[in-house]
């Protein structure tokens, strides 16, 4: 079997600290990317003969660290996590050209385990979008960076979207041009698309993980979470990048267990939450057909299923909306030209400032940064921010009341399986209706991972989510775990 | 929330220090009025004794130790930059006083 298509265990136990064998997994994956990524365009900032010198590099300077658990492992990362002497863009205009002077926290910790940074993902810009469809590299004059011509596509039909932000971290892992990636969890932003594109997405719990160097969208909900082959690589990711972080003060001081040993094929007593407002009108036939049977194999591995209400959940995407750009339109005004990536020169201070932004920032920006801005303008805040910020506290209630009569929530990651490229374009609305169902475990700042359960009939992969208690993310792995072990979803990869 | 109607465009994108192409102000104030619209949804609820979540962890103030400690950042932050945009240790702007 090809390297590329193995998943970290896989990897970490072919290479086994030898240098030579490192490479040759980089090499497999590079040779991959050079044949089908014209197809997926997963990468970013990506030219395959610069990221050769690049592994070569990384893996030379890892090399002294002989013995590091995970010596040699490469991950790939969405580009909005800061990488240092390495461009960072957000799939943005704005930021072109801006190196970063320092790595993030969990760049930091990969590094120091042995693992290195293989290729930067694709992403809607800024990470919003809920299809890789905003990136500033799906205009024909930026495409000189991606391999391919136009916006990421899902590798199991690629007329169709990975599903957003974290697009190209779940696309490069589906289509086996990774063995593992990072991703940032906003409102789904893992979730969604990894079960679009059917592979294991996990965001932990708030707080869980440091935020150092994820430049920021909405800093009350973000999240940096793993895309995986399988449940347990992902529990092996979550295990190297969790902890406290004192250059992110809302990462807490939790001791971070060992979550392998988590991984065991048990569900029995297990009591799992259904929550009725999640099966909807509207919500697709194949996926809810999915769903009652992946029900159906937790019942005969011996869980329970109790039938739950989240009385507010048609809510939160309205409070998500507010709460998000609200925070996006604050953290986005360090954007000015001054100290990051483009600024448009000639003019006064006013012209450089405005038309900066004007010509950086791209549509769906402008229209999240113009959003945030009203709800946080005078005269306003009381209606819709503070209002949005009491009906948090319905929905943070809701779960914790639900947690008193189940262990894990089960519902559908997305309410329909990837839709075609363009689809959702033109309507804001129902592009953010796409997160209906990942946006509550953001504003509950609850853990929830989405795993492959299934298929449509068009053959597209299906997720499903299970929610826990904050920091609970061991109870995930093991229910994800028992559902892999008892079903051969996973196994199956998209044919390119 | 009946004050959606008073969404002003113009108003909003120079508070958001943005300039907008004529061709997109329309179709971008039609698209923040849909969604306001949509958002009104919350009118429905009653939270007058309901407390606000701006903190999903309820964090009390982190302090530490105020330590003097060498990022080595800033070198590297101008490193980057066009001459036209740095002098010194310095990033360069325009003027920002106007003579009159």
């Amino acid at each position: 079997m090809d390297l590329y298509n193995n998943t970290i265990t896989d990897t970490l136990d072919f290479i086994r600290g030898d240098k030579e064998k490192a490479t040759s997994v980089s090499d497999s994956l590079i040779t991959r990317i050079k044949n089908i990524d014209s197809k997926v365009g997963a990468y970013v900032s990506f030219s395959p003969d610069k990221s050769i010198k690049g592994i070569e590099q990384n893996v030379s300077l890892d090399a002294a660290k002989k013995g590091a658990p995970f010596f040699g492992l490469p991950v790939s990362l969405k580009d909005n996590i800061c990488t240092k002497g390495w461009e960072t863009t957000c799939s943005s205009n704005i930021l072109q050209g801006y190196i970063p002077p320092y790595n993030a926290t969990v760049v930091k910790k990969l590094r120091e385990k042995g693992a290195f940074i293989f290729a930067k993902c694709d992403m809607d810009e800024f990470a919003f979008g809920s299809s890789c469809e905003t990136s500033c590299y799906n205009k024909r004059a930026m495409k000189q960076k991606k391999l391919k011509d136009g916006p990421a596509s899902n590798p199991w039909d690629l007329n169709r979207v990975t599903g957003g932000s974290s697009g190209g971290s779940a696309a490069c892992v589906a289509a086996q041009e990774a063995i593992c990636a990072l991703g940032s969890d906003t409102g789904g932003s893992i979730r969604q698309p990894a079960a679009l594109c059917g592979v294991v997405g996990l965001k932990p719990t708030y707080g869980r993980v440091s935020r150092y160097g994820l430049i920021a969208f909405g800093s009350s909900l973000d999240q940096i979470g793993p895309l995986t082959k399988t449940v347990e690589d992902s529990a092996i990711l979550l295990g190297i990048i969790a902890g406290w972080d004192q250059k992110d003060s809302t990462s807490l001081n939790v001791p971070v267990p060992d979550y392998t040993k988590s991984l065991i094929d048990n569900v029995k007593g297990l009591r799992i939450g259904i929550p009725r407002e999640y099966f909807i009108e509207g919500i697709n036939s194949d996926v809810k057909k999915v769903i009652q049977e992946a029900i159906e194999v937790y019942r005969s591995l011996g869980a329970s299923c109790v039938d739950i209400s989240l009385p507010h959940t048609d809510y939160s995407v309205s409070v998500y909306y507010i709460i998000a750009t609200a925070e996006a339109s604050s953290n986005l005004a360090r954007f000015d030209g001054v100290e990051y990536g483009f600024r448009h020169e000639g003019g006064d201070l006013h012209e450089m400032y405005y038309e900066t932004r004007n010509r950086g920032f791209g549509h769906e920006a402008k229209r999240r940064i113009l959003l945030g801005t009203f709800v946080l303008s005078a005269g306003y805040y009381d209606a819709y921010y503070l209002k949005a910020q009491k009906v948090r506290t319905l929905i943070v209630n809701d779960f914790s009341d639900a947690f008193k009569k189940c262990d894990v929530i089960l519902t559908p990651t997305s309410p329909t399986p990837a839709f075609k490229l363009g689809e959702r374009m033109s309507d804001p609305l129902a592009m953010y209706l796409s997160d209906i169902f990942t946006i509550p475990a953001n504003l509950a700042g609850i853990p929830a991972i989405s795993i492959p359960a299934g298929f449509s009939r068009d053959g597209l992969p299906i997720g499903l989510q299970l929610l826990a208690p904050a920091f609970c993310e061991d109870r995930l792995f093991q229910a994800a775990y028992t559902f892999e072990q008892n079903t051969e979803f996973h196994k199956k990869r998209a044919k390119l | 929330m009946s004050e959606n109607n008073k969404l002003n465009i113009d108003n909003v994108s120079n508070l958001a220090r943005l300039n907008l192409v004529d061709s997109e102000k329309k179709g971008l104030e039609r698209d923040l009025k849909n969604i306001l619209n949509y958002i009104k949804k919350l009118d429905e609820i009653d939270t007058k004794s309901v407390e606000a979540t701006s903190h999903v962890l309820n964090i009390e103030n982190v302090y530490r130790e105020d330590t003097v400690s060498n990022s080595g950042a800033a070198a590297d932050v101008l490193k980057v930059l066009p001459d036209s945009r740095k002098e010194g240790n310095f990033f360069k702007v325009p003027k920002v006083i106007e003579d009159n």
